[in-house]
This record gives structure tokens, C-alpha cells and sequence, in this order.
């Protein structure tokens, strides 16, 4: 941690005493969804004000049972306690709909776990501004970083990578990745309208039924260096039902949209990047 | 049959009777009472008015009166269940909606206390 965030840790969060805002050109806010990341969540922290100086850190913990407020708080961040457990949807969706009401123009979302590599904050935001899209992804396979996952997940993003392409109109090469940075278009679009469990992939389509655009960049992705994924062996079958479900439904409304507009049917396709 | 009547009977019986005490004990609302009411009633009548439990049979065009009589208890406890799971989803949604929001109304209070 550095010396300044350890005089003030409101000053290192970027914020002011009495809470963060939007400081600086950037506006922008970098949220951590945790919960039982007492291991990893300080050195996320720190990290993201080493490579982000001036850029507030809102860690939302939800429900943890371990010290992670704590931890955070004694990291320099600030936290955005749940009273209950959510699940991560609930938890990022707490993170959007404050840093709406205090007017950040930027978000973005780093893992809690140590997974994300704060040095690609920087591209992502410069993507954010620079491309005018609503949303950039944190990409571990676009480009030749090529970060190594499990063979299951690896399949799994292969599989949703082949039902998302006609969805939305172009590839996407990292649909499972929670290394995300949204504008204040797609922050209002999220603080209505956010997916509950496993958010990554249905917030693609939500995004689509908007007709917003989405980028990827290049990330590097660190292994987890404590807890364990949410996502088990066991579970796997019930995510890809559950997400898949969450598409179809999407898309169904999606659709409907466009029966109710057929005017504006020509401006439905996404704009590639 | 008449057997399979009967303990229809006393099964409705005891749910109207269970829902009841639930209701007076504050266990269930009265407003998710009234479905479960509705649907003992239902199996009440149908079990005791055996012109009706016929007329229903013709009607769905099934070949036997127990048949009937299990296919309507399924059909209504499977619509239970569906309204059920609708206000239970609801009642989710607003769960995760006042959680954010005692979430971030906490953190308005604790900065405003520490300016």
C-alpha cells in the first residue's frame, strides 16, 4: 500500500472525506464486487491505485463472512456493505446504481479475487472514450495474451461464443469475462435493468435490445490466488441452462421491440468495431 | 371409489382446516390464503357432488372417474404452484431492489457522518 493511502484513505480511494465522486476528466469509478475475498482484496485495491492513481475504488461486498469490509476499507476503498447476500449480479448492480446517483461517467469492474490485472485499466477506459461504445470487455482471447482457463470453461465460452454471433451480430470472443468498463449510457441501462446470476453473457443481450455497441480489448488474466470460483464442476450444467435461458428470453424481448417498432428495424444491427 | 372419494374428503378437510389455523396464526397472509382455500373447496365439492365429478369426466373425455378426479387435484395444485412461483419472483425482485437501496442509502448516511 502506499504511503498515501496510508495517511488517507479517502484521498487514496480517489474520493473526497465523506464519500467518493466523480474526480478528474476521467469521471471514473472502478467497482470490486467481493464476497469472502478477505485473501485477495487488499492487493486488488492497492493495485488498482498504483495503476489507476486519482480513480475512487468502491468495493460492493456482499453479505461477506469473513473481514473483507475491513481489509478494504483499511486498502483505501470504499465499501458499499449488502445487507444480505445477493449473488453477483445483485452485488454489481448495487455498484452501477451508485455510481449513477453520484454522476461518475465511467465504470468499471474489477474481480474481488485478484483474477484481473489493473494495469489494463487504463486501455480499457482509453477504449471507453476513444470508441463512443457503450460497453469495452476485458478480452483473455482477443489478442495473444491468450490466457489459459479449464478445459469446462473453455468449452463453455466456446459454446456461448457460437450462440451469441447471430444474437449480436459479431463475434465476441470473452463473453464470460467480468472485466468490464461501461459509460453513463450503458450505466443507466444497468442500474434498471441488470441480470440477477451469472450477469456476464445476458448483460451482452440486454445491451443488443438497446442497440448498444460493445468492444473487447486484450487483457491479461492472473490465476486466482485465493477462494474458489462460484462457478464448480457441478454447477456448470445449471449455469449454461440458466444463461442460455436468460438469452432466449432476452432475445424474445428483443424481438418484441422490434415488432412494436418495425420503423426503426434498419437501425437493429450492431455496429462492428 | 368410494374409498378413493373419501379420503379425497378427509384430505381437503384437513387442508382447509390447516390453512385456517395458519391464517389465525399468522402464518400465512390472507391474501396467499385464499388460493389454497379455493383450491380445498374445490376438491371438497368435487369429492362429495359425484354428478359433478361425472359431468367433468364426459366433459374431458377421460375414461374413468379416479382418473379424473387426480388429473383435476394435479391441475389445480400445478396452477398453485405456478402462482406461487410468480409472487415468490416478485417478491425476489423486490427483495435485491431494497437490499441496493438499503445498501446505498447506508452509505449516504455513514459519508454524511463523516463530513
Amino acid at each position: 500500500m502506499s504511503g498515501a493511502a496510508q495517511n488517507d484513505p479517502g484521498k487514496a480511494s480517489g474520493g473526497k472525506r465523506g464519500g467518493i465522486g466523480p474526480v478528474g476528466p476521467d469521471r471514473l469509478l472502478v467497482i470490486v464486487p467481493a464476497y469472502n475475498e478477505e485473501g485477495a482484496i487488499a492487493q486488488v485495491v492497492e493495485s488498482v491505485h498504483t495503476h489507476v492513481p486519482g480513480a475512487p475504488v468502491l468495493v460492493i461486498d456482499d453479505c461477506s463472512e469473513d473481514s473483507t469490509i475491513d481489509v478494504a476499507r483499511r486498502a483505501g476503498a470504499e465499501v458499499l456493505s449488502l445487507p444480505h447476500h445477493l449473488g453477483l449480479g445483485g452485488c454489481v448492480q448495487a455498484g452501477y446504481k451508485l455510481a449513477y446517483e453520484l454522476g461518475f461517467d465511467y465504470v468499471i469492474r474489477v474481480d474481488g479475487d485478484g483474477q484481473h490485472d489493473a494495469r489494463d485499466i487504463p486501455r480499457i477506459l482509453d477504449r471507453l472514450k476513444t470508441s463512443g461504445c457503450e460497453m469495452v470487455i476485458g478480452s483473455r482471447f482477443d489478442g495473444e495474451n491468450g490466457s489459459r482457463t479449464g478445459v469446462v470453461r473453455t468449452l463453455g465460452i466456446r459454446f456461448f461464443r457460437c450462440v451469441l454471433r447471430p444474437i449480436l451480430g459479431k463475434p465476441v470472443h470473452d463473453p464470460t469475462s467480468g472485466f468490464v468498463g461501461v459509460n453513463r449510457r450503458a450505466l443507466d441501462l444497468f442500474s434498471r435493468s441488470f441480470p440477477l446470476e451469472y450477469p456476464e453473457i445476458e448483460a451482452l443481450v440486454v445491451l443488443q435490445r438497446k442497440r448498444f455497441r460493445f468492444e473487447e480489448v486484450p487483457c491479461r488474466m492472473r490465476p486466482r490466488t485465493t477462494g474458489r470460483s462460484s462457478i464448480t464442476a457441478m454447477k456448470s450444467l445449471y449455469y449454461i441452462v440458466h444463461v442460455l435461458l436468460g438469452v432466449f428470453v432476452n432475445v424474445l424481448r428483443f424481438e418484441g421491440r422490434r415488432r412494436a417498432q418495425p420503423a426503426e428495424k434498419k437501425e437493429d444491427r450492431w455496429t462492428t468495431s | 371409489m368410494d374409498h378413493l372419494l373419501n379420503v379425497t374428503t378427509g384430505l381437503s378437510v384437513l387442508l382447509l382446516a390447516i390453512v385456517l389455523v395458519s391464517v389465525r396464526r399468522a402464518h400465512i397472509r390472507p391474501e396467499y390464503s385464499v388460493t389454497w382455500l379455493i383450491a380445498a373447496a374445490a376438491m371438497l365439492v368435487l369429492s362429495r357432488v359425484r354428478p359433478l365429478l361425472e359431468l367433468l369426466r364426459r366433459l374431458s373425455g377421460l375414461p374413468d372417474t379416479p382418473l379424473t378426479l387426480f388429473l383435476m387435484g394435479a391441475g389445480v395444485f400445478l396452477i398453485m404452484v405456478f402462482r406461487f412461483s410468480v409472487i415468490l419472483s416478485h417478491l425476489r425482485d423486490d427483495n435485491i431492489a431494497l437490499a441496493q437501496r438499503v445498501a446505498i442509502l447506508e452509505y449516504h448516511l455513514r459519508t454524511q457522518r463523516e463530513l
